[in-house]
């Protein structure tokens, strides 16, 4: 019973939603291709002349870009790999019957919500630190050299904070997947003969696919942007060892004010982030009409 | 003989996913522990779990010393001044989307979801050039607007899933019954609606307490909530492991315990409909 009435207050009640996404996408993107082609750097002030794609150019031949790609795909890589793999093992774990599972849930999940820099200075700190880290203090107990884990492994010492604060999310997600899945399905497979890791191998795994995508989906559009534990850790460093193309844009952007540059690396990123983001739409989609 | 079996295995599972959780959530109790700690307590080479001198002076020392609480309530202000707003904008978006469908509905939401996807560094040097001209960095009112638009639609999203859950029956028969749109929406549709308009601004109240791209890009000794405010901490303040600890223990059990209460909301909200 759609009147024309209700369908034009419809229409109002959407404007501010979708003008302000709108406004707040459109704008500033354009605003940043435009840039893109300028020579544009905010401490030699000039007549900021149109310089084509020498921009882009100079971002893409960069060794650091080189790098910095690389290392977001080791960071994103190393940290899918280790959620995944933890959170599907969790999931199994927090689906079966167990004394306290409230308890354990609420501890599985807690350090999704522990802020990323207060994740990233404890672990740096109090764990991770070469002399008084916990970790340091357990490697001289059983008599081993201490690693100085930012300078010698530094992205991959991000990876490790990274992939506890994401733990929670894929373990949640998978494990509500796992929850829906039909139980008579594992009893007849019980009634057959099928043993635990069959079940798991030919029931429960096939079943998760769909959730493990989107968990992958979700999880990169995220990671592709980490950015607050470079800052607080590495600040990207030694040399560019541990940065990413987020932290790469933010240096060239904010630490030497080179905005044609950094605006040119802003759209390469946005290139990035949207062939990911088309085949997480496409999920969303399938799922939307089903 | 049976009984007996499970419950073996049960009790190897309860050790396992108590060892595992214990684990995961170890790097927080830690933390906790050593916020009552004194500094040479908590660098000691021989640290102990429970048997020190407990004590509250890291706790006093850094809301005495640093302009904590001013941090403290700059978090507060945005995250929430921002999901209030936020909903404002939303509810009546999502109410149009989930009870007037049209084609465009569908693609609508995808496009919404998508905005959510694109990277903030595509729109850094706009929005930090924006924020300068127009005198908005380092405010609270700046982040509030950010915070909002990067948070919409989420928010639009969950509370369509939420509003879609409401059968048109009960409207329709509202309508029967003589209702005009405003009652509808304000004494049929809105106490039905309110629980997952409460979830919706619990959730989005964490992630904006936790969002810490634009807090640290865009603020400094003003406006800073607790993001950028710790993360001045990284040195060489980080090296006091007892004030570190305390000042992280304020910043994230507030949110800790909110997020406990959100754990369904989190899988609706983050999940983008892409898990059922």
């Amino acid at each position: 019973m759609a009147t024309t009435q209700s369908r034009t207050l419809a229409k109002i009640m959407l404007f501010p939603s979708v003008s302000l996404l709108l406004a707040w996408m459109i704008v500033p993107l354009c605003m940043t291709l435009y840039f893109s082609v300028l020579d544009y750097n905010l401490l030699m002030p000039g007549d900021n002349e149109f310089i084509g794609f020498l921009n882009y150019e100079f971002f893409l031949t960069d060794p650091a870009f080189i790098e910095s790609f690389f290392n977001t795909l080791l960071l994103v890589g190393g940290v899918l790999f280790i959620t995944i793999c933890g959170g599907i093992g969790l999931a199994v774990l927090l689906d079966q019957a167990i004394w306290g599972r409230n308890y354990v849930r609420i501890m599985v999940l807690a350090p999704f919500f522990v802020m990323p820099t207060v994740s990233a200075l404890v672990w740096k700190n109090m764990f991770m630190n070469p002399v008084n880290g916990l970790f340091a203090h357990f490697a001289e107990f059983i008599g081993v050299t201490p690693i100085d884990f930012f300078a010698e492994l530094p992205l991959l010492s991000i990876i490790i904070i990274v992939s506890w604060q994401w733990l929670p999310f894929a373990a949640l997600i998978l494990l509500t997947a796992i929850q829906s899945l039909d139980r008579e399905q594992l009893e007849a497979a019980d009634l057959d003969g099928a043993g635990p890791w069959s079940k798991f191998v030919y029931i429960v795994l096939p079943h998760l696919s769909r959730a493990v995508t989107a968990v992958i989906l979700i999880e990169t559009i995220f990671l592709l942007s980490i950015f607050a534990e470079i800052l607080v850790t590495t600040s990207g460093g030694p040399g560019y060892s541990s940065t990413n193309i987020t932290y790469l844009i933010y240096t060239q952007s904010l630490l030497q004010f080179d905005v044609g540059g950094g605006s040119a690396g802003g759209i390469v990123a946005v290139v990035i982030a949207n062939i990911v983001a088309i085949f997480l739409m496409r999920l969303i989609g399938k799922n939307l009409e089903g | 003989m049976a009984i007996k079996d499970t419950n073996k295995s049960k009790l190897i599972y309860t050790l396992a996913a108590w060892t595992v959780s214990g684990m995961i959530f170890f790097p927080i109790l830690w933390t906790i522990i050593t916020s009552f700690k004194t500094e040479s307590e908590a660098i000691s080479a021989s640290p102990s779990l429970f048997m020190f001198d407990w004590t509250l002076e890291n706790y006093a020392e850094v809301l005495s010393r640093s302009p904590y609480f001013d941090h403290f309530m700059n978090s507060v202000v945005i995250s929430l001044g921002a999901s209030l707003l936020g909903l404002l904008i939303a509810i009546p978006a999502a109410w149009s989307m989930a009870f007037v469908q049209t084609k465009r509905t569908k693609n609508l939401l995808m496009w919404m979801l998508s905005t959510k996807m694109l990277p903030p560094v595509g729109v850094l040097i706009p929005i930090y050039l924006l924020f300068r001209d127009f005198g908005l960095l380092d405010t609270r009112i700046g982040l509030v607007i950010v915070m909002t638009l990067i948070n919409l639609p989420i928010m639009v999203w969950m509370l369509y899933t939420y509003f879609r859950e409401i059968p048109n029956e009960i409207l329709e028969a509202a309508r029967m019954d003589g209702a005009g749109i405003k009652q509808e929406i304000f004494q049929v549709l809105l106490p039905i609606a309110l629980p997952g308009i409460a979830s919706t601004l619990l959730l989005n109240v964490i992630l904006a307490w936790n969002e810490a791209f634009w807090t640290l890009i865009l603020t400094a000794a003003n406006a800073a909530p607790l993001t950028a405010f710790i993360a001045s901490y990284s040195s060489p303040e980080g090296l006091f492991y007892a004030k570190l600890s305390a000042a992280s223990v304020m910043a994230v059990v507030p949110i800790l315990i909110l997020g406990w209460f959100s754990q369904k909301q989190l899988v609706r909200g983050l999940s983008f409909g892409a898990v059922k």
